[in-house]
């Protein structure tokens, strides 16, 4: 028996107790991964890839407005653009209408140019353009369906039924594309679906505008919102990731309720920790003296106090930064294929960040007990 | 270094005083004691509660201080001790055996008897030896994995005896070893005291209520009052 071990030992001698106050830390520190690499990304600078020289353009006041499909070619005709296309929200769900899945009607001969990150195979996009009651899907979405070229998939619409009054529309599977991790949504081919669609023809969600020059973004941004400021339906343009994030804060300043969630979780698993501490130390007062007696000095049972007080915190956080990986790729997962989806990525500051909050906690919830243990008088101890 | 004082003592009090305040106060638990302890004596000290015996002995392990007078134990001047080195020097000095056994709960027998080798620079198999031997010592070899819950409080007792004696230290001090046993227990505890005294010369100092325990020792000290009777 070493040091080590016998701090282990000390730190088990009530093992419901530590294995309860584990498990607390342990789902509190999954917590703050999780949530906190979400923090990370809501309140960093969002790098989309590829859209340094893209402006999205939707309605001014709420992207849930559809905007008229010639400002497309509108669009187009100004000096500077390069290409436009655009897509709509379909608000799709598959074969259960809890089983929501981000559906956009697209212009499949311009999407996959624009957006040229996403990639896609000259074969799928050839059977996706000519026929034109299909739909691709990324490969994660496909193989989590277990979707096959030409299969007829029923996918529900909660906005836009077809003429006949059917909610559920038929998609032949056309293939699939590669868009990495940040994006995960079925493109099904606008033009069938406007002529299809029961009502709102003529109209589109949004547009992405390619053009010529990065540093004409600007520009040509507030060119186009000027040319409908008077209309019916005016616009309202920004650089992509200005766009994606004024789309995110849409759900409220995420990272200031990340950041309270994680503040009220750790105080009070704090409160917890420092209880658990002070219980294990006043229960030993009287070994920590025969420790003394024995021949420890003050400062090494000093030492051991904090050292266990550390471990308690530290193990169930390295236990949750081990945990935190797979369950974060999960939540990707989940969450590449919500209806409003956002570039999830399990944050390295989160998980460092984990183990450095693990190890000052632990020395909060030590100090005290260890300094006691330090000053412990042993006679007064063994008369306890 | 030499471990004895001049006139051969291991253990030298001169004129020790210990008093406590409580509230406003001042209780004199000790006098004025002189003593001077053999070494390979064994002593024991008798008195009724509250006479000092307890104390006294405590100044001797150097787990307390007194208020006045010189405290000398292997050679050393106790009270001119940091509190690390004090440490230092009950762990190769001092073997103490309380009343209660104050063993670890959560160790085994094996693991309590090692604890003190965790201060030397033995490596964790010769810990493991020598706590073994310990264990032997006390007849005990075959208990070495039980928890002190799972063992008798006389096999308790021979652990912490294990434990006081695994360093090999000079001196044993001992409070009440026998107080909480049965008779056939006391007798096998204080038999095993003696031979630790006897084949191993060491100096066991001990603190007893018990007049057929205190009879083991060479020399019985009776305090009355905080101080020796008859001084």
């Amino acid at each position: 028996m070493g040091y080590f071990n016998f701090v282990v030992a000390n730190l088990f001698r009530k093992a419901l107790r530590t294995t309860l106050t584990f498990f607390s830390l342990f789902v509190a520190f999954i917590l703050f991964v999780i949530l906190g690499s979400v923090s990370v990304i809501f309140n960093s600078d969002i790098e989309l890839e590829g859209g340094a020289n893209r402006i999205q353009t939707s309605a001014k006041y709420s992207i849930i407005d559809n905007l008229p499909e010639k400002y497309v070619l509108e669009i187009q005709a100004l000096p500077g653009v390069r290409l436009v296309t655009h897509a709509t929200w379909f608000g799709g769900y598959y074969q259960d209408e809890r089983n929501m899945i981000p559906v956009f009607p697209v212009d499949p001969t311009t999407y996959f140019e624009v957006l040229s990150e996403v990639k896609i195979t000259d074969e799928v996009l050839a059977r996706f353009t000519e026929t034109r009651r299909s739909m691709v899907a990324p490969v994660s979405m496909a193989e989590q369906y277990n979707w096959s070229v030409g299969d007829l998939v029923p996918i529900g619409a909660q906005i836009y039924p077809m003429q006949d009054g059917r909610r559920t529309w038929e998609f032949e599977f056309a293939g699939t594309y590669d868009a990495g991790n940040d994006f995960s949504a079925v493109l099904i081919n606008y033009f069938y679906f406007d002529e299809a669609r029961e009502f709102g023809r003529g109209s589109i969600g949004w547009m992405i505008v390619e053009v010529e020059d990065a540093e004409m973004v600007p520009d040509i941004a507030t060119q186009i919102d000027s040319m409908y400021e008077n209309s019916s339906d005016p616009t309202r343009s920004a650089p992509e990731a200005e766009a994606f994030r004024q789309f995110m804060n849409q759900y409220g300043d995420i990272g200031l309720i990340m950041t309270g969630i994680l503040s009220a979780v750790f105080f009070t698993i704090l409160l917890l920790t420092a209880n658990t501490m002070s219980q294990s130390f006043r229960e030993r007062i009287s070994e920590l003296a025969v420790l003394k007696t024995v021949g420890f000095s003050d400062t090494k049972v000093a030492i051991c106090v904090l050292f266990e007080a550390v471990l308690l915190c530290l193990i169930p956080a390295i236990l949750s930064i081990l945990c935190a990986i797979p369950i974060g790729e999960g939540v990707k997962v989940a969450v590449s294929s919500m209806p409003f989806a956002f570039p999830f990525e399990l944050q390295e500051s989160t998980l460092f960040g984990a183990a450095g909050i693990a190890l000052v906690l632990g020395l909060i919830v030590g100090l005290v007990p260890a300094f006691t243990a330090k000053r412990l008088s042993i006679v007064d101890a063994l008369r306890t | 270094m030499n471990d004895t004082v001049e006139n051969g003592s291991i253990v030298s009090l001169m004129d020790v005083s210990k008093q406590y305040v409580r509230g406003r106060e001042r209780i004199n638990v000790l006098d004025g004691i002189d003593l001077n302890i053999q070494a390979g004596e064994f002593v024991a000290f008798m008195g009724p509660s509250g006479s000092g015996k307890t104390t006294l002995l405590n100044l001797i392990a150097g787990i307390d201080q007194p208020t006045s007078g010189t405290i000398t134990v292997a050679g050393r001047d106790i009270q001119q001790m940091s509190s690390k080195s004090l440490a230092r020097f009950r762990s190769e000095h001092i073997g103490f055996v309380f009343q209660f056994y104050n063993l670890l709960p959560f160790l085994t027998a094996q693991k309590n008897v090692e604890l003190p080798l965790l201060l030397t620079n033995l490596s964790g198999s010769q810990r493991k030896k020598n706590a073994a031997t310990a264990l032997q010592t006390v007849d005990l070899a075959d208990r070495a994995r039980h928890k002190p819950g799972e063992l008798s409080g006389g096999q308790q007792q021979r652990v912490a005896i294990a434990r006081a004696i695994v360093s090999d230290p000079q001196i044993l001090v001992c409070d009440e070893p026998t107080g909480d046993l049965d008779r056939e227990n006391a007798t096998e505890i204080l038999e095993l005291l003696d031979a630790l005294h006897r084949e191993f010369s060491k100096t066991v100092i001990m603190v007893t209520h018990d007049p057929l325990a205190a009879e083991r020792a060479e020399r019985i000290l009776t305090l009355n009052k905080g101080q020796f009777a008859g001084a």
